[in-house]
């Protein structure tokens, strides 16, 4: 099945309204190998990160489009050629400029992450049997299972298969060598593992992003256990480093009294649960009440977008959702929750809920948020600072609610304590463009449409 | 051991039966006079007379089903089908009846189906097809495939002995291509029992019948490159030996599933199943298929060949998995 000619690879379109992607690194070089099917590149869109695929077999003879760089839909990102053609050496290829355009759409803070991977230009391909990747992207089952009986982390193994995959014979040679003591106890670790022993070492694995806090070279102490990131895990990790090192994280918090609200509830559940099959949750009347405010606040709807303030008549509400294990976030977006009464809110929310913990998100799901609610109040935690979702502005915490003494005043206008259902919710924004007055504004009319809550739907 | 051809393995053993027990007899198109489509049963009228040797009409149905009624009155009929193909125009009787007779009445049926089957001589849609996965399918069944002259003449005895209709698929392209020391005494092979055709730890090809010579052949060529195939011959495919084939995965864990008949529904999908529902952790890369593509089987001689699979198909797909 020789490909006569070279083969094109572009920019997939990853969902619907996606219209460009970034490229986030080159698992090969210029010069390399590549099969059908084996993993390129990593692009990323908004929050899905994901692997390209080559769509032939050949050798990677050129790069247009370097790390960093944002792309639209169908751009020529690289040229395989077949297999035995010649490929010059490759012109390095620029990463994007330190700063972006203006009128560049993708968030601006991307450009950081470009800057530091520059070392690993196409000039220096990595040696033959030690390339990028070195089996992170996939560990077999049978390796998995050796690697867990034998107390050894495969990702410490040179890899031969494709991509640098490890493979069973790799991992069997690797602890035949003695490179690590073979573990009685399963999952635990030589005491000592020395660096493996084969003769051409890998070199320190070029897939690490020079931002990675800590060497993923450190050897495994005893009783330690190593897992591999999953690319959730690598997104979340990117992003929220990405966030504290673009905006100006402040947080204010205001109390609630949420009696309306749980009054309102209770009248609503029985009728909602039987008419629609949707519990109108307490995030749901919250989410609707944001909203609400947020049409008097536009710059807590809004992205700093180059120098300028971009701000929209929509809100794109996104909503911070744990797997259910509670190792790993996604923030799947209600669109247009301007439009949407009571009810609308808590099916948009459970929708979402229920879709992103079967993982049945689309791509389009998690994408064009401008504002987000996080939840963890669940938990009974009573306040927090979350991060914000680049590019927006501003993130809404909601807390436990709790039964409290909260002074009221009586029919007669003197002051009483009463029992009254209490909620916190915090406001964090980035003080570049949000300022403590505006949020304050805010919070205190969110509190007043919560705590005056009349509506009937 | 004398050497025989598959064909004449098949033949021997079937004249073996014939001497061996009564209630043993043939029937089929051409089976008496002219000795068989392939001449197979050539000889065997003279020897076993009219009665035992029986000409049918052109009719699949009457054959299947007049050896299905000699059954139910104790009889042990080994039927001939021309090709393998036409046996589809038995269908009812041998699914709908046949299959399922033993279950509804516990009155076993004891038939025997020859049947030429697979292409490479440019026989076209209707002379060339291997449909075995389609009785390996029906409960109640047994499908046999050998491929080696011994292997057909030990498994045609046990398909005779056997008390459910089996599906004996002989391949054409085997008949006179293939020849082996075939023991002159009577023996039975059991069913269900695969065997190694070459050994070998990195990678094995799961096969049967013709398939077995094209995997061996691209085994070949893998030495060359230093990788070590195992090839295993699963010989009967209802029943087939999942325990050989489970340990054949998780010793080597990468599989190849090769078969001449097409790819969807193919009984390579159920073998590839059952080692990634069984063998999962044992593997070290994806279980892969090659079969013929899913089109009707190709007159022209260069389109044959590109639609059954090649010992160069196979040398590539081993390649991708030793790579892997």
């Amino acid at each position: 099945m020789a490909t006569g000619t070279q083969i094109e690879v572009v920019m997939p379109q990853m969902g619907v309204s996606v219209s460009e992607g970034t490229i986030t690194k080159w698992l090969k070089q210029p010069g390399e190998a590549v099969a059908q099917d084996e993993a390129l590149l990593e692009i990323s869109t908004d929050k899905v990160d994901t692997e390209v695929p080559s769509p032939g077999d050949g050798i990677v003879s050129e790069i247009l489009v370097g790390e960093g760089q944002t792309v639209e839909v169908g751009t020529v990102l690289a040229v395989i050629a077949p297999a035995g053609s010649a490929v010059g050496a490759p012109a390095p290829v620029e990463s994007a400029p330190a700063a972006p355009t203006p009128e560049a759409t993708p968030p601006a803070p991307l450009a950081a992450a470009p800057s530091g991977s520059e070392p690993q230009s196409p000039q220096a391909p990595p040696a033959v049997g030690a390339p990028a990747g070195n089996g992170r992207t996939f560990v077999s089952p049978v390796v998995a299972r050796i690697a867990s009986e034998h107390g050894v982390d495969p990702t410490a193994v040179p890899g031969t298969g494709t991509g640098g995959r490890v493979t069973k014979k790799d991992i069997l040679a690797y602890i035949e060598s003695g490179a690590q003591a073979p573990a009685v106890v399963p999952a635990a670790a030589a005491p000592a593992a020395p660096v493996p022993p084969a003769p051409a070492a890998p070199a320190p694995p070029t897939a690490v992003k020079p931002a990675a806090p800590a060497p993923a070279s450190a050897p495994l102490q005893q009783g330690e256990a190593q897992e591999p990131m999953t690319a959730m895990r690598r997104g979340v990790m990117e992003h929220m480093r990405r966030s504290l090192d673009t905006s100006a994280h402040v947080t204010s918090a205001m109390e609630v009294d949420m009696s309306k609200i749980v009054a309102a509830r209770e009248r609503l559940k029985k009728e909602y649960q039987s008419a629609y099959g949707v519990n109108p949750t307490y995030l749901a009347f919250v989410a609707h009440a944001t909203v609400e405010t947020l049409r008097d606040y536009p710059w807590i709807n809004a992205e700093i977008r180059g120098e300028s303030i971009v701000t929209r008549p929509w809100v794109n509400l996104g909503i911070a959702v744990a797997l259910e294990d509670g190792k790993g976030l996604i923030v799947p977006v209600i669109r247009n929750a301007q439009d949407l009464n009571l009810l609308g809110m808590a099916r948009g929310i459970a929708d979402l809920a229920a879709r992103a913990r079967t993982k049945k998100l689309l791509p389009d799901d998690v994408q064009g948020g401008t504002f987000t609610i996080t939840n963890p109040g669940g938990f009974g935690t009573f306040h927090g600072t979350p991060i914000i979702s680049q590019p927006q502005v501003g993130i809404l915490g909601t807390y436990a609610l709790v039964k409290r003494p909260w002074v009221v005043q009586d029919e007669l206008g003197q002051d009483v304590i009463a029992i009254r259902p209490l909620m916190n919710v915090t406001l964090t924004y980035d003080h570049r463009l949000v300022d403590g007055a505006y949020s304050g504004g805010f919070l205190r009319d969110l509190r007043e449409r919560l705590e005056g809550w009349e509506q009937t739907d | 051991m004398p050497e025989k051809t598959y064909l004449q393995a098949i033949s021997d053993g079937l004249r073996q039966e014939l001497r061996h027990d009564q209630r043993v007899f043939v029937l089929g198109e051409d089976v008496g006079v002219y000795g068989g489509a392939f001449k197979v049963t050539q000889g065997f009228q003279e020897e076993f007379g009219p009665w035992r040797v029986i000409d049918m009409p052109l009719s699949e149905t009457a054959i299947v089903a007049g050896a299905t009624g000699a059954a139910l009155m104790g009889m042990r009929p080994v039927a001939e089908m021309q090709f393998a193909d036409f046996v589809s125009c038995a269908w009812d009787h041998l699914v709908t009846v046949a299959a399922k007779q033993h279950y509804r009445a516990g009155t076993p049926i004891p038939i025997v189906l020859r049947l030429p089957s697979g292409g490479g001589f440019s026989g076209g849609p209707f002379h060339s097809q291997n449909p075995e996965s389609s009785f390996a399918h029906i409960p109640g069944l047994k499908v046999v495939c050998p491929a080696t002259p011994a292997d057909a003449k030990g498994l045609l005895v046990s398909a005779i002995e056997d008390a459910n209709p089996v599906l004996f698929f002989e391949h054409k392209h085997l008949y006179r291509r293939i020849k082996g020391e075939v023991p002159d005494e009577r023996y039975s092979i059991p069913f269900g029992k695969a065997r190694t055709h070459r050994d070998g730890d990195e990678i094995v090809v799961v096969t049967w019948g013709a398939m077995v010579y094209t995997a061996s052949d691209a085994a070949d060529v893998l030495e060359q490159d230093g990788v070590s195939v195992e090839v295993l011959d699963l010989r009967t495919l209802i029943p087939w030996d999942r325990e050989a084939v489970l340990e054949a995965a998780r010793r080597t864990s990468k599989v190849l599933v090769l078969h001449e008949d097409t790819r969807t529904g193919g009984f390579g999908a159920e073998i590839a199943a059952t080692i990634a529902e069984e063998a999962f952790e044992y593997l070290d890369g994806p279980v892969k298929r090659i079969a013929a593509p899913d089109t009707p089987v190709p007159f022209s001689p260069p389109l044959e060949q590109a639609f059954i699979p090649q010992v160069d198909d196979v040398v590539a797909g081993l390649r991708h998995l030793a790579a892997y």
